[in-house]
């Protein structure tokens, strides 16, 4: 991020995912760099699958909405899974009420699920890998 | 005028110190009346409310303590003028009737029934004298009509308000979030959706997959007997915010009605996922949460 100050998004490498959590309200500018760093960093750490945790916003609004899309889009022809996690009761009702289209967005209760995810959606086609050290009741 | 009456008024002038109207003393005056002759009225009041066919939800004794206290109440507001004392006895009247099945129209019954049996009793005494009798008439009038206004209106209020609380109870009662498996949700609906309901449901169902960590939800609504297009609406919005959240939700007990219903007002059903009966959808539910269900006997399972 080249915004200064406190940071405002980690991304972080756990095995052949990225997890990346937006720590608070981020306007259009500060969206749209999130996006480019993760698909950046996609890339560099061959990563297999993303899990975005937006669990402390609590608004979603059509130009959030249509970024996390793209970065779906995006990360799936770098070869990345995405997985949208976190998202609060009330932002998904208004979410919905407000018509916004998630289109083919995969989303996940949290963090937790949302690896649980990436793994039965990669984990076929990742025979050869290192397995990721997870608790084994876990393991795809 | 009689003598007799003729003597009430000046004795009410010489009381007051005061030249009072003609029309202030007809008030008191058919009070008294109707005080003196209370139990013959009050008889024939009775009987009229029996030959009527009203208050058989009620035993002989308990009808004729109530008769006693609405007639005293009764003449006691044509006495003062101030509602205040009858609207609270209706009221309470109204709660200890109510649950034993008395009806809007019975109440109404008998207070127009003692207006009637009071203003027949008033025009036997006065109808020798045609123009006081109507005065007379125009005193008592008014206010038997705002003492049956009251009643009825106290006793519409009472049921309205035993009718809010039932609501309110259904309201609490009907939509239970109950967790059966590790992250298995499910969700009986029972009774009518209005949108209050369906808005409350969404709330607890959001939270409920938050709280249990559900995967999946099945929505049963075969207690449902209709949905209108609002709710439909309501209902596929929720199942696509449970979508975000990252549940799977599996509506089941779709009546014949409302799936015509639903396709006749043209409600989106694509992205729902549907099955016949509860069932079949926690089969299918298990099935999505990787479970398999067999029988020890070794027959199979569903």
């Amino acid at each position: 991020m080249t915004t200064t100050g406190p940071r405002l998004v980690s991304i972080l490498r756990q095995g052949p995912y990225l997890i990346a959590s937006i720590h608070t309200a981020l306007d259009d500018t500060q969206m749209t760099d999130f996006q480019h760093d993760l698909v950046e960093r996609i890339g560099r750490d061959r990563s297999r699958g993303v899990v975005i945790d937006v669990a402390a916003l609590d608004v979603l609004d059509s130009f959030g909405t249509r970024t996390l899309r793209t970065i779906a889009e995006v990360a799936r022809l770098r070869g990345a899974v995405t997985v949208v996690v976190g998202i609060r009761p009330d932002v998904a009702f208004a979410m919905v009420a407000l018509g916004m289209d998630t289109g083919p967005l995969r989303t996940a209760l949290d963090l937790e699920e949302g690896l649980d995810v990436l793994d039965r959606l990669v984990a076929p086609g990742r025979s050869t890998s290192r397995s990721r050290s997870t608790p084994g009741s876990r393991t795809a | 005028m009689t003598q007799d009456q003729g003597a009430i008024v000046a004795d009410r002038i010489d009381e007051a110190g005061l030249m009072a109207t003609a029309e202030d003393q007809l008030l008191p005056q058919l009070v008294a009346h109707l005080r003196e002759h209370r139990t013959r009225l009050r008889h024939e009041w009775a009987e009229r409310i029996q030959g009527a066919g009203l208050l058989h939800a009620m035993t002989p004794q308990e009808m004729a303590a109530e008769t006693t206290s609405v007639y005293d109440n009764y003449v006691e507001v044509l006495e003062t003028g101030s509602v205040q004392a009858l609207q609270r006895y209706a009221r309470d009247l109204s709660e200890r009737i109510i649950p034993r099945g008395v009806e809007t129209h019975e109440v109404v019954g008998i207070v127009l029934l003692l207006r009637d049996v009071l203003a027949r009793s008033l025009f036997e005494k006065y109808q020798r004298d045609f123009a006081l009798l109507n005065r007379v008439l125009d005193a008592y009038e008014p206010a038997a009509n705002r003492i049956a206004n009251t009643v009825a209106v106290s006793f519409v209020e009472e049921r309205e308000r035993v009718i809010r609380q039932q609501q309110d109870s259904i309201r609490e009662l009907s939509t239970p979030v109950l967790p059966v498996r590790e992250r298995l949700l499910i969700l009986p609906i029972i009774g009518v959706l209005d949108s209050e309901r369906a808005r409350q449901l969404t709330d607890q169902l959001l939270n409920g997959i938050r709280t249990h960590r559900a995967r999946v939800v099945v929505i049963d609504i075969t207690g449902v007997p209709e949905v209108d297009e609002s709710v439909a609406d309501h209902l596929v919005r929720t199942v696509d915010a449970s979508r975000l959240m990252g549940a799977s939700v599996i509506i089941t007990g779709l009546s014949p009605l409302i799936a015509q219903t639903l396709v006749t007002i043209g409600v989106d059903l694509s992205k729902m996922d549907t099955i016949g009966d509860l069932q079949g959808g926690l089969e299918e539910a298990e099935r999505l949460l990787g479970y398999t269900a067999a029988r020890e006997d070794g027959t199979g399972g569903p």
